[in-house]
């Protein structure tokens, strides 16, 4: 097993060194320029010398091969730079977002968890009933209802029926938990709900396949309760495809929910990463991916582990 | 609601305003702006955005201002200089201080820090970023002979200079911080305005707060504001609906608008100018046929810019047919001269006839197609994109729109990667010589996208510029207009944009200008109970 570890994080090595190639060059085939969104478009006296000047600066005016080592060996030393439109640390401008990305991601997948599971397990049970039929309408009107229109709908329906808005301002859990909840509930449950419906269907698929299985007409033929078997026997087997699942929009969710935080003004990874790309903050989107990509990849070695831990087979083998 | 009703509703709420104005100011409370843009650093020398003078002007002063009451935006009044004097020749301008003025650390303030400040604005050292600096290239020397007098001597006599001191941007340093670190104010706050820095946390919001030590006695009203930083205008919509926040000062679309009149009636008060911004069309002459004059005369022709007003002005921020300064302020041309010019008649059939004549002459075919390259932001480009395709459909040119990403946009154009491009031209204050340098010839203006060059109008700029006596100078925008527009059409307006600010109705002494840059220092500004 200690093998299969460090043989699985040996390998995020050339994954992580792929991403950082393709995002490096992506970004410069961009067409458009930092220094001229910065400075030229807003005045007739930005002079071409001046421009030239803070290309100089940036360090944009060096050869590309040069540029690229010089950030791959900050990395190395886990030193990402500055963003070259803020000039300030990519790690304090990064750590700054991130907290609300995690919670509003923790927050979402709680909701999505606490809905498919048991909605997946009972629509299962129940096959073709009118229980069934109607968490399935509920798990299709999740997937086909972009949670960025939930918000809308969230927020008007609060702003005409209540005439009350959420906070605009971010407030971090442990300095006002009432107001940290305000705000984040309502993205929480608009991106939970599609992210629960995701999850919903897969159990509900995943769970249908288990019950039909010999190990379970087994333990049924045995007399072992209904409880046990769900429990034990089903749910624990049936939940290796929904923990994939779950575990990917929760990756998703660090850095993907670019619209939904417009929608509530939400500071978070999602509007950073587009800022960035817009205004040709190379440094800043460069560490953005490569965050992404690592939370990508830690995140599929860990879904990885707890599959050997809910299959004996896999931990054998 | 129908249309009526808000048109009711809009006609009170525009009428609030300078009702407002009248009533005796309150102290007190917080004031809640949105900001629709961030700024990368804290140096006003050195930054272009509004997303920066906006949170940050109540912490600075400059040298003069533009009135706070006045609408035109033109009107120079004191700051920091309480009087000041010209020479006979106009090249020298002496500037006398307000005694007592103290920094936010308590530091008095005197002609050693407009000297570090300008010097650092007009004579950066190399490695710091000024801007604007080509704005003052005519300064030979800046000399601080007592602690409250200010010199500055030019090379030649230029009438925008008093407007330049005026700039929203030039704040007043202190001298101290910047012998010690030039860049100290990329990052830091420091200044005499009517507010101290609180707090500001990026991608979120800014904060300041009363300065109880402002020279201004008695200024400014407000405990404090908060300034919200929201990208997503329909956020900025629901926030002031909601009471959220109390303001966006960049303004909002007519839809916007009517949506918070009809959601908040009389607790609105809508404001309204004309925009130091046009939506201009960059026609690239090293391509053909626009090469010729006659076709770049036919595109301006088949515009008819009234019925455009009318109904663009609906769905779009665009509004007043203009020329090359914003219409109502001192130097725009009055409607009956700027009829006169090709494209601005009220005979829109004749107009296209000559478009036709025109387009036959220069040899271009019935049914010619170019692509139009349209910037990639909503409002008001699409909407103006499309009516300038059906308006020169009606000569015969078949043209299709090629919408281009905002940040790619500005580097096709540099680059001349396009034949006719949607372009805009915005000033941070009404003055002609920031508004027509952008249309020099392209080996002077970096944003000549027209890649022209035109002696004739280089020459009409400088004397303009240096034209001390307004009539005289009047007389050269309107030649440099007509060149421009009309004689050779180098490009052309299609409509000015047009400034929508509907606000709390709590928020007074605040009055709208034309640039969204000026009249931010909030010393004014206080709420209504």
């Amino acid at each position: 097993m200690i093998k299969y570890i460090v043989k699985r994080l040996l390998l995020m090595i050339p994954t992580l060194l792929g991403v950082a190639v393709l995002i490096f060059f992506l970004m410069r085939v961009v067409p458009g320029d930092i220094v001229e969104l910065r400075f030229a478009g807003e005045s007739a006296f930005a002079q071409k010398e001046n421009l030239d000047k803070e290309r100089a600066r940036l360090g944009l005016d060096r050869p590309l091969w040069q540029q690229f080592l010089t950030w791959m060996l900050g990395i190395v030393r886990l030193d990402f730079g500055t963003s070259m439109w803020t000039g300030a640390p990519i790690i304090e401008e990064i750590k700054l977002r991130a907290t609300l990305s995690f919670q509003l991601a923790v927050m979402a997948t709680f909701i999505a968890v606490a809905l498919a599971i048991p909605l997946g397990v009972v629509a299962a049970l129940k096959q073709d009933t009118w229980v069934d039929y109607v968490v399935r309408i509920f798990s299709i009107a999740g997937l086909a209802t972009p949670s960025f229109w939930l918000g809308i709908v969230f927020i008007l329906m609060l702003l005409i029926v209540f005439k009350w808005l959420p906070p605009m301002v971010y407030t971090p859990f442990w300095i006002d938990p009432w107001q940290n909840m305000l705000q984040l509930i309502w993205p929480a449950l608009a991106v939970g709900y599609r992210y629960s419906a995701v999850a919903m269907r897969m159990t509900r698929s995943a769970m249908l396949e288990v019950l039909r299985e010999d190990y379970i007409r087994t333990a049924r033929a045995k007399g072992l309760w209904q409880k046990l078997i769900l429990s034990r026997h089903a749910l624990k087997n049936a939940m290796l495809p929904v923990l994939t699942v779950i575990a990917l929009e929760f990756a998703f969710l660090m850095g993907g929910l670019v619209v939904t935080e417009q929608v509530f003004n939400l500071n978070g990874l999602g509007m950073l990463f587009v800022e960035s790309v817009a205004r040709r903050d190379y440094t800043l989107t460069q560490a953005l991916v490569m965050l992404v990509a690592f939370v990508f990849i830690f995140v599929n070695f860990t879904v990885d582990l707890m599959y050997a831990w809910l299959d004996p087979r896999i931990r054998f083998r | 609601m129908s249309t009526g009703v808000i048109a009711v509703l809009l006609a009170l709420a525009l009428l609030a305003a300078p009702a407002g104005a009248q009533d005796k100011p309150r102290y007190g409370g917080e004031l809640i702006f949105a900001v629709p843009s961030e700024m990368p650093s804290y140096d006003g020398h050195r930054e272009g955005t509004f997303g920066m003078v906006h949170p940050l002007a109540p912490h600075y002063n400059t040298l003069l201002r533009t009135d706070p009451n006045d609408r035109t935006g033109t009107k120079v009044v004191s700051d920091l200089a309480e009087s000041w004097t010209t020479s006979p020749d106009g090249r020298v301008y002496t500037l006398k201080l307000r005694r007592g003025v103290k920094f936010h650390d308590g530091g008095e303030m005197s002609s050693r820090d407009v000297k570090a400040s300008y010097d650092k604005i007009v004579f950066p050292p190399p490695g710091v970023g000024s801007i604007r600096k080509g704005q003052y290239t005519n300064v030979e020397a800046i000399e601080a002979p007592d602690p409250l007098t200010i010199v500055f001597r030019l090379k030649w006599p230029q009438a925008s200079f008093l407007a330049s001191l005026a700039s929203p941007y030039n704040w007043i340093y202190k001298a101290d911080i910047l012998e010690k670190d030039i860049r100290w104010y990329e990052k830091n706050v420091m200044g005499t305005g009517p507010f101290l820095f609180v707090e500001h946390v990026k991608g979120s919001h800014w904060v300041g707060k009363r300065n109880p030590n402002y020279w201004d006695k008695g200024k400014p009203y407000l405990d404090g504001y908060r300034a919200i930083f929201m990208k997503d205008s329909a956020a900025q919509v629901a926030a002031i609906r909601a009471e959220r926040a109390h303001i966006q000062f960049r303004g909002f679309s007519p839809a916007e608008r009517d949506s918070l009149v009809n959601a908040l009636g009389r607790k609105i008060t809508v404001q309204e100018s004309a925009w130091d911004c046009a939506a201009w069309v960059a026609i690239n002459q090293e391509r053909k046929p626009f090469d010729d004059k006659r076709v770049r005369r036919a595109l301006t022709l088949a515009l008819d810019r009234r019925q455009a007003s009318q109904a663009l002005s609906r769905i779009a921020v665009v509004k007043e047919v203009a020329g090359v300064q914003v219409p109502g302020t001192p130097y725009a041309t009055p409607p009956d001269e700027l009829e006169k010019l090709a494209g601005y008649g009220r005979d829109i059939k004749r107009a296209r006839a000559e478009a036709r004549r025109l387009l036959r002459e220069a040899g271009v075919p019935d049914g010619f197609s170019f692509t139009f390259m349209n910037r990639g932001v909503p409002m008001p480009y699409e909407p103006v994109g499309v009516w300038l395709i059906d308006q020169w459909r009606q000569i015969g040119l078949n043209v299709t729109m090629v919408t281009i990403e905002a940040s790619q946009h500005v580097t096709e154009l540099r680059a001349g990667n396009f034949t006719v491009s949607s372009d805009a031209q915005c000033g941070y204050q009404v003055e002609p010589d920031l508004d027509l340098a952008k249309f020099q010839s392209k080996e002077i203006s970096h944003n000549n996208y027209g890649r022209y060059t035109d002696k004739v109008l280089d020459e009409l700029y400088q004397k303009q510029s240096r034209a001390l006596d307004p009539e005289e100078r009047k007389r050269y925008v309107r030649e440099f207009e007509r060149r421009l527009l009309d004689e050779e059409t180098h490009t052309f307006p299609t409509l000015q944009w047009h400034r929508i600010v509907p606000h709390s109705a709590k928020v007074k002494g605040w009055t709208i200008t034309p640039s969204h840059y000026l009249n931010q220092q909030l010393d004014m500004v206080w709420l209504a109970e």
